[in-house]
């Protein structure tokens, strides 16, 4: 289905011997990356706060600098001064080691996610490969860190790993509050990344590839009679795209599932114990991982930096690829207002809700989806007839609705029998 | 699936809320963001709000009611007034009658440090000398300095409201108000 080349793409500055330039441009892109995730988390607290109260009719930070705008560096400061304390109980090493370890994966996503470039297909350019590539001194390459040949998993790998941080925060923390948040972390985020890896693979089924680069290549140009976007949250029919959102935040302890963070039941979760820098890591992680989340939900399923080119060029040089920054950073806030909203709408989950809905109507879903998505892609490629396999595909996704339905209303039933027998087996 | 109505309609609500918040109708200005106009934040020190009448803000003292019967004192939970009187020969109330003996006070200090604002003391006392006032800014630098006297406290009666008729008998309470 598609060019070989395009499953072996990677980027064009790494295929040659590695001079001079190419380390040059490398650490520019690194140092770009690394300043604009840090200003845009000081920019996101702000923001989520500014917008957090005027949902509550409240004004916010105000007195900081310009709107308030300047609050997050005050906040940032203060903590930084702050006497750092390491309790008693607590294992010093793991104590330590926690804020990093949950801090450095929300870097490494950001690596593998393209945030400009021009990727509109030419009548001059067909290689999957140039596209969104800029040229500097006749070096190519893409506005991206890093593409990976494994791609969108390191992702996966990654949003595992910063499990760890939080697990480990709790449990070297010495103190039972914390034990029990990084408890429910480990279960809320073991339950909810099965759903998320599933709707992943529909979109890797849909473009073929698993690295970022090449999705985004592949939802470039027009979709559907030429008026819709290519972009996958479409070609994938929305179910991925809702799953991926609802366990995103999940991975993201973000209300409404912070349970992890719950200040009512477990004063502050797994960072109870932690004050000074080491909090703010924490925070820090927590906030970066909102902006890469979005980042990732943006190049999964809404084209990432494709998009109009509007302004070719600006006193003769090419500006092609900055309309590509431009939208990938429109859409990024789009769902950073997103995050927010959800945030001031929505009461936290109870723990069984959240596990009800993690097993129960998530992974499910999405491995139905991801199911029916084969089938149709596998009729596309044998060259069967698409109504054909509609019609057995669609009764076939209802009967397995119907039996997992009918599972979990038995289960219920029985533990409710459970419950209600065991005081008459305790009576004399 | 019956979640789905009630969160559009969540997201409805608040999405309508920060519209309203960030841009006020003010006629033609309306498009201008103005969130400190729209929002229901009153900037304290700058904007003052009048509290309600019968705001619980401080304890004054209508000193010439007091007779140091030290009731108030005895109930406080906190132990926070301190009453220290003497007594003094009065002339009699009818011509021909013996010479009174009153209590005079002498002090009367509330610790509001130690203070928790119950309004016991108001309640028990039994000659109307108490009276919670809407006043509330009374803060101090050091923390010695809210250990008030009767001076201090008697002059929190001018901020004190007038009695409002609000349940039955609450006429004959009125009646034993002196004007000050």
């Amino acid at each position: 289905m598609f060019p070989s080349t395009m499953l072996l793409a990677t980027d064009p500055l790494l295929s040659e011997p590695i001079g001079q330039v190419d380390l040059l441009l490398m650490s520019a892109k690194v140092l770009t990356a690394f300043a604009f995730l840090l200003v845009s988390v000081m920019l996101l607290i702000w923001f989520e706060r500014k917008l957090i109260s005027h949902m509550h009719q409240r004004i916010g930070p105000t007195i900081a600098g310009p709107w308030g705008i300047l609050q997050t560096l005050a906040d940032g400061i203060k903590l930084f001064f702050k006497e750092d304390l390491i309790p008693s109980n607590s294992d010093r090493f793991v104590f330590k080691l926690a804020p990093y370890l949950s801090l450095v994966p929300a870097f490494l996503i950001f690596t593998i996610i393209p945030f400009g470039g021009d990727f509109n297909h030419t009548s001059t350019q067909t290689d999957p490969a140039a596209l969104g590539t800029v040229t500097w001194r006749d070096h190519a390459t893409y506005l991206q860190i890093a593409d990976p040949h494994v791609g969108i998993l390191l992702f996966l790998a990654m949003s595992s790993i910063a499990v760890y941080g939080i697990m480990l925060a709790g449990w070297a923390s010495g103190s039972k509050y914390p034990l029990l948040g990084s408890v429910r972390a480990s279960a809320q985020m073991i339950s909810y990344e099965a759903a998320l890896g599933l709707s992943v693979a529909s979109v890797v089924l849909m473009t073929g590839s698993i690295s970022t680069h090449d999705m985004v290549a592949a939802q470039a140009g027009d979709g559907f009679a030429g008026i819709l976007p290519n972009w996958n949250v479409l070609a994938t029919g929305l179910v991925p795209f809702f799953v991926f959102a609802i366990a995103g935040t999940a991975e993201l302890n973000r209300p409404p599932f912070d349970l992890v963070e719950a200040e009512q039941e477990l004063v502050g979760g797994f960072h109870t114990e932690y004050s000074s820098i080491r909090f703010a890591l924490f925070f820090l992680a927590e906030f970066m991982n909102t902006i890469t989340m979005s980042a990732i939900i943006v190049t999964l399923f809404f084209g990432g930096p494709a998009g109009p080119v509007l302004i070719d060029s600006i006193i003769g040089s090419d500006i092609g690829w900055a309309w590509g920054v431009l939208w990938f950073f429109a859409k990024l806030f789009v769902f950073l207002f997103c995050f927010v909203w959800v945030r001031a709408t929505l009461p936290r989950f109870r723990y069984d809700q959240l596990m009800n809905m993690g097993w129960k109507l998530l992974t499910p879903t999405a491995l139905l989806w991801f199911l029916f998505l084969s089938a149709i892609n596998i009729g596309d490629s044998q060259g069967w007839h698409r109504a054909l396999v509609l019609a057995v595909s669609l009764p076939i996704m209802l009967l397995a609705v119907v039996l997992i339905k009918q599972a979990a209303i038995n289960s219920s039933r029985t533990q409710e029998q459970e419950h209600t027998q065991q005081p008459l087996d305790n009576s004399p | 699936m019956k979640l789905i109505p009630g969160l559009v309609k969540g997201l409805a609500v608040t999405g309508a809320t920060v519209v309203r918040t960030v841009f006020p109708k003010r006629g033609l200005r309306t498009l201008i963001p103005a969130p400190s106009k729209g929002a229901d934040t009153v900037q304290y020190p700058h904007v003052k709000e009048a509290p309600p009448t019968r705001a619980r803000g401080v304890i004054a003292l209508h000193e010439g009611n007091c007779t140091a019967c030290m009731l108030c004192a005895r109930e406080c939970p906190d132990w926070c007034i301190y009453i220290e009187g003497h007594k003094e020969k009065a002339p009699p109330r009818r011509p021909g009658g013996k010479p009174r003996l009153v209590n005079k006070l002498d002090r009367f200090d509330i610790d509001y440090a130690l203070c928790m604002f119950c309004g016991i003391c108001v309640e028990v006392c039994p000659f109307e000398a108490l009276f919670w006032s809407p006043e509330y800014e009374f803060s101090e630098p050091r923390i010695a300095d809210l250990l008030h006297d009767k001076s201090r406290l008697s002059e929190w009666m001018e901020t004190v409201p007038d009695f409002e008729d609000y349940e039955t008998g609450s006429v004959a309470k009125k009646l034993k108000v002196p004007p000050t």
